[in-house]
Parts: C-alpha cells; sequence; structure tokens
C-alpha cells in the first residue's frame, strides 16, 4: 500500500535527499569524540572482546602462514574488520543466532570456540564437526548458535529471515543477526531477505560488512547508491551507518538495534564501513587491484589498536598484558595445530552418510563397490584405506575414547 | 605453433572474437581491470575498453538476466559466471528464458548471441562450492548448447564456434586444467564443429566415452589397459548438447563395449542419457552391460575426494570388467 500526497508537476526524486551519517564514538588514539558517550561496558567484558579480536588476529596471521607453508590448502583473514565482527557478537545474546558469511571467525572466537575446535575443521580432520566435508574456514558450531558456513555469497539472507520468523514465533526472546559483504549484498537473496523481513515483522539484524572490495571488485564498481544503507528505506526498515573499526560504536548499535528487534519484532540493517586488510583470501593477490598507499592509510585506523589504546586509558589493560597475550596466544595456536595436523581423516564411511538421514541402498551399494576397490588399490587411497585397515581402526577407535567428543 | 595453457587459449579466443566484432562483450565478476579470477580475460578491459569488458555486482541472475536482454538486442555478450557452482541464481534466466527465447516468440527474438562460460570440476582441493560439474541440470534444457573441451587447442576453437553459434552456448572450462593442460595453438582464427564428437584414439575392443578434464583421466586408465593387451577407442564428446550418437554408435558397432565417465553424481548423470541411446540403437551389439564410472550420489567432498573421484584406477577395472564379461 502507499499513502503519498498528490503533486500535479513531474518532480523527480534521485535518492540525494537520503544522506545517511556515519555513528562513531571512539577516535583512533583512544579517547571519545566531542559528545560521544561511550556504552556501558564493564572491564570482564570490555577485556573479553579485546582478547577475542587480537585472538583471531592471532589465528589469522598463524593460519596464513601455515598455508603460505603448505601445511593448509586455503585461508581467508578477518584482519581490519575484528571490531565489526566481535563488536556486534559482543552485543547479542550468546543464545542468538548468528549467520555468517565466511569471514566472521572473530564471533566463534569471541563465543568459546577453541582453537582446536577451530583447526580440526582447518584440517578437516576426523573431529571436524563438518567431517572434513567443506574447505578450510567453513565452521559450524550448534552449542555456540553459528550456522554451519555456506560458500555461496548471500544464500544465508534470506535463511536469516527465516530463522528469525522461526524465532519469533516460538516466543523465547532471540534474534538473528546475519553477517554480509557489501559485495553479496548485490545478489538477490539480499533484497527478498529484506523485503520478507520487513513485510513479516522479523526480529532480524542485517549486519553488512562494507570492507571496500569483493575480489578485486571496489565497492564504487558494486552500487551506484551511497554504500548498502540506503536500501533499507525502500524495504521501510531501521538503519544505522556505523564506522565498523570503532569497537564501541559498533557495540552500541548492534546492542541497540537488538532491542529494536526483539522488542518490536522489526528488522534492523546495519552497515559497518571498514576494510579488508588482507586479501580476500589465500588464493588472491590484492596488489593487481589496489595500491599499497590505500592499504597503510586503513592500517593506521587498525580497529584493534584502537581498542587497545582505549583500555590503556582506562588503565584496564598494559603493554605487559599485552605481550603475554600474545605470546600465549601464539603458542596455543602452534600447539593446537600441531595436534589437528595429526590427526586422522574422517572415516571412509562418512563420505555417504549424512546426504540423507539414512543412508540410502544405492548410496550404500556404492559405498560397498568403493571399499572393494580400494582394498584393491590401498596405496592409491591412503586416506581411505586407512579406515578398512582393522588394526588401524582399533587404534583409533581406542584413541578417540580418551580424545575431545564432538558436539 | 605458439604453446598455451587453456587460459591463454581461451583468452586469445576471446581478443579474437572482440577484436573482429565490436558487438561481443565480455563480463561478469572481476572480469573488468583485474582479468577475472583465473585471468582468463587479463588484458581485454585495456584493449577494448571498460564498455565491452567489465565488472558487474556480484549478481548471478542479473549477469545472465542482463546478457539475456543484451543479446535479444543483437549483442553477443561473453558472459563469465565464476565458478559453475554459482550458476544457480542464475538457472532461472538460463532454463526459462535463455533456452526457450527463440521458441517462445516464434522466432521473433533471440538470444542465439550468448555464450555462459563457467570453470567447473573437481581436484583442486575446493569441496562442495568449488568442484562441481552441473552439465546434467543443462543436458535437461532443450534449446540450450553444451560445450566442454579438453585441451587449450579444442578450447580456443571451440569457444570462437560457441560464440559465433546461432544458438545459446553455456560454456564448461575445466577449471584444473587451466593452466595444467599446455599444448599448441595456432595464433590465428579456427573453430571447431559444435555437437561433433571426435575419436582421439583408435581402438577394437572397448569404447571409452567422456569429456573435458575426464579426458586426461581415460588417457591414464587406457595406458593401463593397452598393457593389459586391451585395445582401447577413445571419443571425447565436446557437446553434450547436442550430443553426437551417430560417433559413439558406430564406435560400439565395432568394439560392443562401453565405458562412460565423468565427475559428476552417476544418479540422473548425463552418462545415463549416452547409455539410454546406445543401447537402443546397438543393442545387438553389446558384449557386456555398459558401464558408468561417476562420482558418488554424494555431494562433492574435500578431504575424501580421491576417493570419490572417477580416477584412472577406477576406469580401468571398469574397462577390465568390461572384457572380461
Amino acid at each position: 500500500m502507499t499513502t503519498t500526497a498528490d503533486i500535479h508537476e513531474p518532480t523527480f526524486l534521485a535518492g540525494d535527499e537520503f544522506s545517511i551519517p556515519t555513528f562513531r564514538l571512539l577516535k583512533q588514539d583512544g579517547t571519545l569524540h566531542e559528545g560521544a558517550t561511550a556504552p556501558e561496558l564493564e572491564h570482564d567484558k570490555a577485556l573479553a572482546i579485546y582478547r577475542a579480536m587480537v585472538a583471531t588476529r592471532v589465528l589469522d596471521e598463524r593460519m596464513l602462514a601455515a598455508q603460505r607453508q603448505g601445511r593448509l590448502s586455503f585461508y581467508m583473514q578477518c584482519t581490519g574488520e575484528e571490531a565489526a565482527v566481535v563488536g556486534a557478537t559482543a552485543a547479542l545474546d550468546d543464545a542468538d543466532m548468528i549467520m555468517a558469511q565466511y569471514r566472521e571467525q572473530g564471533a566463534l572466537v569471541y563465543r568459546g570456540f577453541t582453537f582446536d575446535e577451530f583447526m580440526n575443521q582447518l584440517f578437516g580432520n576426523e573431529l571436524d564437526y563438518g567431517k572434513g566435508r567443506q574447505m578450510p574456514i567453513h565452521y559450524g558450531s550448534r552449542k555456540l548458535h553459528y550456522m554451519t558456513i555456506s560458500s555461496p555469497l548471500g544464500t544465508q539472507i534470506p535463511q536469516a529471515t527465516g530463522y528469525a520468523y522461526g524465532q519469533k514465533l516460538a516466543g523465547d526472546g532471540q534474534c538473528t543477526t546475519v553477517f554480509f559483504g557489501e559485495g553479496a549484498a548485490s545478489e538477490g537473496d539480499f533484497h527478498a531477505a529484506l523485503n520478507m523481513a520487513a513485510v513479516h515483522e522479523v526480529p532480524v539484524i542485517f549486519f553488512c560488512r562494507n570492507n571496500g572490495y569483493a575480489i578485486s571488485t571496489p565497492s564504487i564498481e558494486q552500487f551506484a547508491a551511497d554504500g548498502v544503507a540506503p536500501r533499507a528505506f525502500g524495504y521501510r526498515m531501521h538503519v544505522i551507518r556505523v564506522d565498523g573499526n570503532d569497537i564501541l560504536a559498533v557495540y552500541s548499535a548492534t546492542r541497540e538495534a537488538r532491542r529494536i528487534a526483539v522488542e518490536h519484532n522489526k528488522p534492523v540493517l546495519i552497515e559497518a564501513m571498514s576494510y579488508r586488510l588482507a586479501a580476500h583470501s589465500s588464493s588472491d593477490d590484492p596488489s593487481g587491484y589496489r595500491s599499497k598507499k590505500e592499504e597503510e592509510a586503513w592500517r593506521e585506523k587498525d580497529p584493534i589498536l584502537r581498542m587497545q589504546r582505549w583500555l590503556i586509558d582506562l588503565g584496564w589493560w598494559s603493554e605487559e598484558e599485552e605481550k603475554a597475550l600474545q605470546e600465549s596466544l601464539r603458542r596455543e595456536v602452534l600447539e593446537t595445530m600441531k595436534r589437528a595436523e595429526k590427526r586422522p581423516p574422517p572415516p571412509l564411511d562418512s563420505l555417504v552418510s549424512d546426504v540423507y538421514a539414512d543412508v540410502t541402498p544405492e548410496l550404500q551399494r556404492q559405498l560397498d563397490a568403493l571399499k572393494t576397490h580400494i582394498r584393491q588399490y590401498p596405496e592409491a587411497y591412503p586416506k581411505g584405506a586407512r579406515s578398512l585397515d582393522p588394526d588401524v581402526k582399533a587404534r583409533d577407535d581406542a584413541s578417540d575414547a580418551e580424545a575431545q567428543g564432538g558436539e | 605453433m605458439p604453446t598455451m595453457n587453456m587460459l591463454q587459449a581461451i583468452n586469445n579466443a576471446l581478443d579474437i572474437a572482440m577484436g573482429e566484432d565490436d558487438k561481443v562483450l565480455c563480463f561478469g565478476e572481476d572480469v573488468g581491470s583485474f582479468g577475472g579470477v583465473f585471468r582468463a580475460t587479463s588484458h581485454l578491459q585495456e584493449k577494448y575498453g571498460r564498455a565491452r569488458c567489465f565488472n558487474t555486482p556480484l549478481v548471478e541472475q542479473g549477469i545472465i538476466g542482463f546478457a539475456n536482454g543484451l543479446a535479444a538486442q543483437g549483442s553477443v555478450p561473453v558472459a563469465e559466471i565464476q565458478f559453475a557452482d554459482y550458476i544457480f541464481p542464475a538457472f532461472d534466466q538460463i532454463v526459462n528464458e535463455t533456452a526457450k527465447f527463440r521458441y517462445r516468440s516464434g522466432d521473433l527474438f533471440n538470444v542465439g548471441g550468448l555464450t555462459i562460460r563457467a570453470p567447473y570440476g573437481g581436484g583442486i582441493a575446493g569441496g562442495h562450492y568449488h568442484s562441481q560439474s552441473p552439465e546434467a541440470y543443462f543436458t535437461h534444457t532443450p534449446g540450450l548448447k553444451i560445450v566442454v573441451p579438453r585441451d587449450p587447442y579444442q578450447a580456443k576453437g571451440l569457444l570462437l564456434a560457441a560464440i559465433r553459434d546461432p544458438d545459446p552456448v553455456i560454456f564448461f572450462e575445466p577449471k584444473r586444467l587451466y593452466r595444467a593442460a599446455v599444448g599448441e595453438v595456432p595464433e590465428e582464427d579456427y573453430q571447431l564443429p559444435i555437437g561433433e564428437a571426435e575419436v582421439t584414439k583408435e581402438g577394437t575392443d572397448v569404447t571409452l566415452v567422456g569429456w573435458g578434464a575426464q579426458m586426461e583421466v581415460i588417457e591414464r586408465a587406457v595406458e593401463l589397459a593397452e598393457k593389459d593387451g586391451i585395445s582401447c577407442e577413445v571419443i571425447d564428446l565436446r557437446s553434450l548438447l547436442p550430443w553426437d550418437q551417430d560417433s559413439v554408435a558406430e564406435s560400439v558397432f565395432k568394439t560392443g563395449r562401453l565405458v562412460i565417465t565423468h565427475e559428476a553424481p552417476r544418479t540422473g548423470g548425463f552418462a545415463g542419457e549416452i547409455a539410454a541411446a546406445i543401447q537402443e540403437r546397438c543393442f545387438l551389439y553389446l558384449e557386456s552391460p555398459i558401464a558408468r564410472v561417476t562420482g558418488l550420489d554424494t555431494p562433492f567432498p574435500l578431504t575424501l575426494e580421491k576417493e570419490y573421484l572417477p580416477d584412472h584406477l577406477k576406469i580401468v577395472e571398469a574397462i577390465r570388467a568390461s572384457v572380461n564379461f
């Protein structure tokens, strides 16, 4: 339904009437902007946020290095966007659903996904919850309310609308936050998701990480409009643009968005302005499409350094604590990586399980034929042959008993 | 004759097509100044300008819908879908629009100028979403042509033919071979026929049929089989729609045995169509059941990719089973 006044001259609107400001609280030197008030953030929670940001950075640095050494097939870094991801997650209830795109490992770190759990997925070993079926970084955790990542872009956005609609009907006071990039916001799924969320009054937060690039494509070639935020008007939805490198602003904006979503059953769009400091993935080399100078300018706006300065000013953090944290994180990454690398791959039977709730007769026949073939050529299929070797299997079963279990 | 890898051959074909005809346009995600994530469109924007080679927003249904419109207008779009795994948002545009444009309008309008390029296939540790072979979804769609090259020479000749073909073509590129396959490719313009298979090796005991990256796997299997004294005839189908039944049937009349292989899952895979058509035409000549060596009926895995793939050992076992039936 439209309710507007009549006009009698052909007067066009160009959309330039909408100018969306950027919400900022913290300056790069760690002090507040004039007139800005820090959100209520108690000491322990502030440090939990900070530690999660640093842990994400360290994990990313080490795992990219491991990829470069050939220990890992693929990796994706969150570098530069830690405040956006961790700040938003910290503003949610821990039981709220998160549907991420693929660069949001900081959300998992904040919620307590252990380095062992990260490593098991990255190396696709027998303890990986996803059973070694997806590429590295496709994490998921049911206990931490983090939907397993799917590579195709934008598919999770309308799913978040549906998930949150179910949460509304369940009446348990939870909402869903869905992360996506400014590139993925071009997908048809984005538009469908926002429209349905507004129409059906759904408690969902659409969190756009506008990091400037979709692989090589700069955002100026992605949309002619002023970012993604103005689209919210078209769907009659609350919207805020926030400095994505400003942990306090992200936290504050998301907390308020959650209140609107849960108390009023209204969707909210948040556009966090940031920059992907790293390559798109370990398969990408940004020198082909952007300048070092541009990267350096954004490195100056490092969100972690900004929060660190704020914490130090408050007397909540020190250089010594920083050093100790960095060292212990690095040690932990290396230890957990070594553990995960040594663990065997998932068993051969996992090839055909979970296609359906039960293995179909035809799939069982295919698996049986595969086993016969692998027994004939065990050296050609070391991973598959492993689980057909009764001695190895017995040893694995014994060690499984003492190993950490699945979810 | 110059030596090229498959990406260079594809780039060279696009360059020739754009140089010859101002109506040819190349676009898709990251296709512009960056030259595509695999660099198949390198330097084309530099050479032909931003109006003819450009980045699109990240929206596959938009890319193909836009391409359909352009083709209807009389342009010759070559649209890239970054990975075949990401073609599905464009499924509606391809299946309901591209394929039926000419038919539903009684030939008032057509999108024959359209070529859709998409890298497909596994063996690159890409998991579910960078490994799939979705050809069979499209072979079930009359109105489309489906072409899959096996090497750089084929890629250039078939891509030029696809761009100039009067019907829309989906051109699936075996990405595992993009840099791995290197061969002699003439610098000049040439075309290879769409709809015609090629017998790449003559033999008498068994016929092997495949396409794209699987041809290299067949070659390895045939080496092993020939050590056992089995004479293999090998056919590269090259086009899946329309497909060259005559060449396959002619071969099976001679050998009496057929092994078909593709990476895609077995059920509903294109091997099933070939097997059905060939048993209709060659029933009394068959010495053994037609065999399919395919991926499993599962999503494409990662850690157990090697176990999933229809490799040379599985093919050679199928050849032996067929000959010893």
